[in-house]
């Protein structure tokens, strides 16, 4: 064969094969509607547990075929926006309701209000409904949530002779100061805050404070006032690394699976992570090593903490939202959201699914973790518009640089309220 | 001009230790992939994985279809790599050897070119090939690699026809050879490591190309390799780091096959003796 011919064969097999993989639309031609829903789900727990129930849903509706995507919380937002300028969206969208106000107001999700069964919209909260309602409409169902809590080591703990909290009785922010002076020493440290996003740490776990941070005034427009309530908490945190040492001052800087091998290794005492964590924490621990999660510390805001929970939207261009929202009902039958959150080790947001004895088991910290979900409220920043340029611009350099003692108390209450009022004021005019 | 001994002996410790600073993630990855959970949640890491497994193998393949995504990015690789080459080759040798005002202004807008960043370019890009019907299909994606590696594909060829001594045509025109034969004959086969050295950089490319390929094809079935690796990454950045580690280990091995078996053909020195000038 000579090199021609070797290159004319070459290129015949290519465009051969790449015709082979072209096009074909998702519209079916026998008449039966194909959905697509696109899931985040991705432990390998949490992508079965997904897969499984598609599986049954499909077996149930041979007219409603749903097709699994699988999409990446590294990147939702980006393709979601691409998609839905293009008019291609997944008909099921799965993200979280922080991620959802753009898209909401810019028309994108169906209004699911009168497209969600009695049966869904009363089992799940109201306070959880409201991390999906924008003006009027409701756009997209909250279906699975994590608060975050401190996992311990309970030898070192122990040994210490602290008193354990319990959600009845947790421990106060001072006595959790207290605490973690009294677990440090000997190289380490009582606590590891991983604080590579401080912001929403800070300001989700400063409600139990009664913080509060944006206030909304009579004219409807958001302020940033950074009052003694909202202090309480970035305070403890700057006295554990500055004045108290009991506190890691290298995860400032981490994200929370770095602070993982110092925990398994003694060096930290705890570490305030996300509930799901618990799932890396059971895989990775050595042999023997005994963990247990125990409740944030609690203020004069009792255990409330905020948070956003995931949500399952139907997207706006979508020609079947009567199936695709009976798709996310089935998908969140009070079993099947159990399934979910034992997949995703998170807690379901209906009340049904959260009565299930399976979530109440002490192992692996399920009890103490179903006894905060009373507790948790939409994470106070999530309806602010401009929020995220405040996050980035103001708030994460200033929290940084008050954590690791750059700045003091006053000169950060200035940075969030004056720089950070500036940032808000642009989008509220 | 002899190089002293003591001199000779810096240059390679620099080596080795650029070498060293180069292999290190790729090292880092090959361990990672053979450990098991435990002893990623280590504190003292072991180069040398205490207790190798596979299991990082087995649930990536468990995961994700690994063998189609692979299958998927060498289709769009190659199709960008060989269609690249077949446009960029002819386009080059005229910017190279027809210096005027319209060769100026390609190589000026080959440059410009450079600069669009992809998310600028996307949502117009992605209505054009909804319109083409070429949403969710790799030869869709092969055309949009094709026009986003082709700039840089010209600019690197037309430096290898600049190269290729204009003397040695004329030297064939007056033997007698014709445009077409010189072209054939002369030129080509002294393009062949810059041709191959663009190939493999199209393609390099267009493996390793992630956002294009999340944004435009929809369905698993035509999802390549770097849009699958992300499913392994969670919320916050928490990673299911044995299985990626394993399946980013699987993706960079066709990259090093293909440069390990055409590496030879880039550092030719064919030009040597040529010419005497």
């Amino acid at each position: 064969m000579t090199a021609r011919t070797r290159i004319a064969t070459l290129l015949a097999s290519l465009t051969l094969l790449l015709a082979g993989c072209s096009g074909g639309g998702d519209g079916a031609d026998d008449g039966r509607i194909t959905l697509r829903f696109q899931s985040l789900a991705w432990q390998e727990e949490s992508v079965e547990a997904t897969r499984e129930l598609v599986r049954e849903w499909n077996a149930a509706h041979p007219d409603v075929r749903v097709q699994y995507v699988q999409g990446s919380w590294d990147s939702v937002h980006d393709q979601l926006l691409t998609s839905f300028e293009g008019g291609e969206a997944p008909d099921i969208i799965h993200d979280a309701s922080d991620d959802l106000a753009d898209f909401a107001y810019g028309g994108h999700l169906a209004d699911l209000t009168d497209l969600l069964p009695e049966r869904l919209k009363s089992d799940i909260p109201r306070r959880s409904w409201e991390t999906v309602t924008f003006g009027d409409g409701i756009y997209g169902v909250p279906f699975l949530q994590e608060p975050r809590v401190l996992i311990a080591n309970v030898d070192l703990l122990k040994e210490s002779g602290v008193r354990v909290p319990t959600p009845e009785d947790p421990w106060t922010w001072a006595e959790f100061r207290q605490v973690t002076k009294r677990l440090s020493g000997d190289g380490r440290y009582g606590v590891a805050w991983p604080l590579k996003e401080p912001v929403s740490a800070t300001l989700n776990l400063s409600l139990s404070t009664g913080g509060q941070l944006f206030h909304r005034g009579a004219d409807g427009k958001v302020t940033v006032r950074f009052e003694e309530s909202d202090q309480v908490v970035p305070r403890t945190i700057r006295d554990q690394v500055d004045t108290d040492h009991s506190a890691s001052p290298t995860t400032l800087g981490s994200g929370g699976s770095d602070t993982l091998p110092g925990f398994f290794a003694g060096k930290y005492a705890m570490v305030p992570l996300g509930f799901s964590y618990r799932q890396q924490i059971e895989q990775q621990a050595p042999d023997g090593f005994d963990w247990q999660v125990l409740p944030a510390p609690a203020g004069a805001g009792g255990l409330t903490q905020g948070v956003s929970p995931q949500t399952l939207s139907v997207a706006e261009d979508s020609p079947h939202k009567k199936e695709a929202a009976a798709f996310v009902d089935f998908l969140l039958r009070p079993d099947n959201m159990v399934r979910l959150a034992l997949g995703d080790w998170m807690l379901p947001t209906g009340t049904r699914a959260l009565a299930d004895p399976a979530l109440h088991t002490p192992e692996r910290g399920w009890a103490t973790g179903t006894a905060l979900a009373g507790h948790l409220r939409p994470a106070p920043a999530q309806s602010v518009r401009g929020y995220p340029e405040w996050k980035d611009k103001v708030a994460t350099p200033a929290l940084q640089e008050y954590y690791s003692g750059a700045i003091d108390t006053d000169e950060l209450r200035e940075r969030l309220e004056e720089d950070g009022n500036l940032v808000l004021a642009r989008y509220q005019r | 001009m002899r190089t002293s001994t003591p001199a000779r002996v810096g240059q390679y410790a620099a080596l080795l230790a650029y070498l060293v600073f180069l292999a290190f993630p790729f090292l880092w990855l090959i361990s990672t992939a053979f450990k098991p959970p435990q002893e990623l949640g280590s504190l003292h890491p072991t180069w040398i994985p205490e207790n190798p497994t596979l299991d990082n193998f087995r649930q990536a393949f468990d995961e994700q279809p690994l063998l189609r995504a692979a299958l998927n990015s060498l289709l769009a690789a190659l199709g960008a790599a060989v269609i690249a080459v077949l446009i960029a080759t002819p386009m080059a040798y005229v910017m190279a050897r027809h210096r005027g005002r319209l060769a100026r202004a390609a190589t000026g807008w080959v440059v410009i070119s450079q600069a669009f960043p992809f998310v600028l370019v996307i949502i117009p890009l992605f209505l054009v090939l909804k319109n083409l019907r070429l949403i969710n299909s790799v030869p869709g994606l092969v055309m949009v690699y094709v026009v986003w590696s082709l700039p840089f594909a010209l600019w690197m060829l037309a430096g290898y026809v600049r190269a290729v001594p204009a003397e040695l045509e004329e030297a064939a025109a007056v033997d007698g050879a014709g445009r077409l034969r010189t072209l054939v004959s002369v030129t080509a086969p002294l393009l062949a490591p810059g041709i191959v050295a663009t190939a493999l950089f199209a393609f390099i490319t267009a493996w390793n190309e992630f956002f294009f390929a999340l944004v435009l094809l929809k369905t698993p079935e035509k999802q390549t390799l770097p849009v699958i690796l992300t499913h392994f990454i969670g919320a916050e950045g928490v990673a299911d780091l044995g299985p990626l580690a394993a399946a980013a280990f699987l993706a960079t091995l066709p990259s090093l096959v293909v440069f390990a078996l055409i590496q030879r053909r880039i550092t030719g020195g064919m030009l040597a003796g040529a010419v005497k000038s």
